[in-house]
């Protein structure tokens, strides 16, 4: 089962050469101007090649052409759940608080092939919860009666996005591939710690943000909630007893810091594949490698147009794959 | 089964083993030559050595099946009369190249898959890269040489 996708394997590995390193990074923030930037990823293969090019399109673009690639390879995409359930989550949630308030485009939608906007207000109109995912029908149910009896947003939020941390841990474990269940346990780590530091911020009782943090094996829940009701650093503390020390280290130093250790942990978890010939691992290490870099690219391009310090812009830079 | 029987079954096992070890092992070497090739043609006869590097073991299962029934006489057009001590020796001799053959001929090609990696990365490293895959085949000419003595020194 291993040899199952060597020729894919063999592709990326052929693909992996055009991916950006470090090096093509830091040329890339010693732009003078978005311009000259986008310039310089259109001379990398970046965008349509069209000569004009526009950021957002050229990024749009960039995540179209993965997703091309994956499609071309064959592969069945339920492997890339643990990576695309957020969204199916999020759109989930827009559409709740769409046909709440009755504000349908006021709501920021992922696109998606099967639960995208239209669908997705659809379903939540008609309150048709069987045409959801078998995973999201009750949440769905529960997210919406619970919207539409207290107009509470974040107890929405709440609700949603522990599902979706639960999905992703679920997702990870049926593909049976290590490199996925450890993804998906560094993401709902990641976002776990994540919700304790925002809870410690806007005082959230313990109850709140019990219910808020997702179950998982590397964190022990109890006691990071029970550190958010203390301080931050409290909740250092805990996460120094944790595979996590780093995190709470970069924490202690700013939270953009903290957001972009967030980020490399999860290429520091998917690493250790660019030296496996077999497996589906390379390939879905490929696929968030291409959506580091885009998002890399973006805080840079965003960075260069508000014309931020080029020390701020590298303080938010991720780690490359390469 | 009789002494002829032995052998002929021995020659057959080289060559059929030896054989589904290579296939194997350059089916997926194919699959992973393809998979870079798609992406960038130029690095065809590079990937395409390291393909044919685990199709060597079935040559030499080959060989040891043609020596083998030569020493029995099946290719000259006249079976020779072997005690079945004699086909069973000849059966064991060709054992060393069948069971190799079909392993190191597999791992021979999953070596290549991993070299081919280091080609679609790094083309400049095709010499380094070739010899992971070469050292595989190290056992396979040990366990051709045993094959070969053995076969060669019986007595029909």
């Amino acid at each position: 089962m291993s040899e199952l996708y060597t020729y894919a394997v063999a592709r990326v590995r052929a693909m992996e050469d055009s991916l950006f390193s470090d090096g093509i990074i830091e040329q890339l923030i010693n732009c003078k101007d978005e311009r000259q930037a986008l310039t310089f990823l259109e001379e990398k293969g970046w965008g349509s090649g069209d000569g004009n090019p526009d950021a957002e399109v050229m990024l749009q673009k960039e995540e179209e052409k993965t997703w091309s690639f994956i499609d071309e390879l064959g592969i069945d995409k339920k492997i890339f759940d643990v990576y695309t359930l957020p969204k199916c989550f999020h759109n989930l949630k827009a559409a709740i608080k769409a046909v709440g308030l009755n504000k349908e485009d006021a709501q920021f939608f992922y696109e998606d092939e099967h639960y995208g906007q239209t669908e997705m207000l659809q379903i939540i109109r008609e309150k048709s919860y069987e045409d959801l995912p078998e995973m999201m029908r009750e949440v769905a149910s529960e997210g919406y009666e619970a919207f539409m009896q207290t107009g509470d947003g974040q107890l929405l939020d709440v609700i949603i996005d522990r599902a979706t941390l639960e999905a992703i841990l679920e997702a990870g474990k049926k593909t049976k591939e290590p490199l996925i269940e450890s993804y998906a346990e560094t993401t709902v780590a990641v976002a776990n710690i994540k919700i304790a530091v925002r809870s410690e911020a806007t005082k959230k009782n313990l109850g709140f943000v019990e219910r808020a943090l997702a179950p998982c094996k590397t964190l022990d829940v109890t006691a990071l909630a029970k550190a958010t009701q203390i301080n931050r650093d409290a909740i250092i503390d805990y996460l120094s007893g944790t595979i996590y020390k780093e995190g709470g280290e970069a924490l202690a130093e700013s939270a953009s810091v903290f957001e972009r250790w967030c980020d490399n942990q999860m290429i520091a978890t998917i690493a250790g594949e660019k030296y496996n010939p077999f497996t589906i691992g390379p390939v879905f290490a490929y696929v968030i490698a291409r959506q580091n870099e885009i998002k890399t690219v973006r805080i840079i391009l965003s960075g260069i147009r508000n014309d931020l310090p080029e020390k701020e812009i590298r303080e938010r830079v991720r780690r490359m794959y390469v | 089964m009789n002494g002829l029987t032995w052998a002929l079954l021995g020659a057959m096992l080289a060559v059929i083993l030896a054989g589904c070890g290579s296939a194997l092992g350059v089916g997926l070497a194919g699959q992973a030559a393809a998979g870079v090739v798609t992406e960038d043609p130029s690095k065809f006869v590079k990937v395409l050595v390291l393909q044919l590097l685990p199709g060597t073991q079935g040559i030499y299962g080959l060989l040891i099946g043609f020596i083998a029934l030569s020493k029995i006489g099946l290719l000259g057009g006249g079976a020779a009369d072997i005690s079945k001590g004699t086909g069973m020796m000849i059966f064991a001799a060709c054992l060393p190249i069948a069971i190799v053959g079909l392993i190191s001929a597999y791992h021979q090609g999953k070596t290549s898959v991993a070299s081919i990696g280091i080609i679609a990365k790094k083309p400049d490293q095709f010499g380094k890269a070739m010899l992971f895959p070469a050292m595989v085949e190290t056992y396979a000419i040990l366990a051709l040489l045993i094959s070969f003595m053995a076969v060669s020194a019986i007595p029909v």
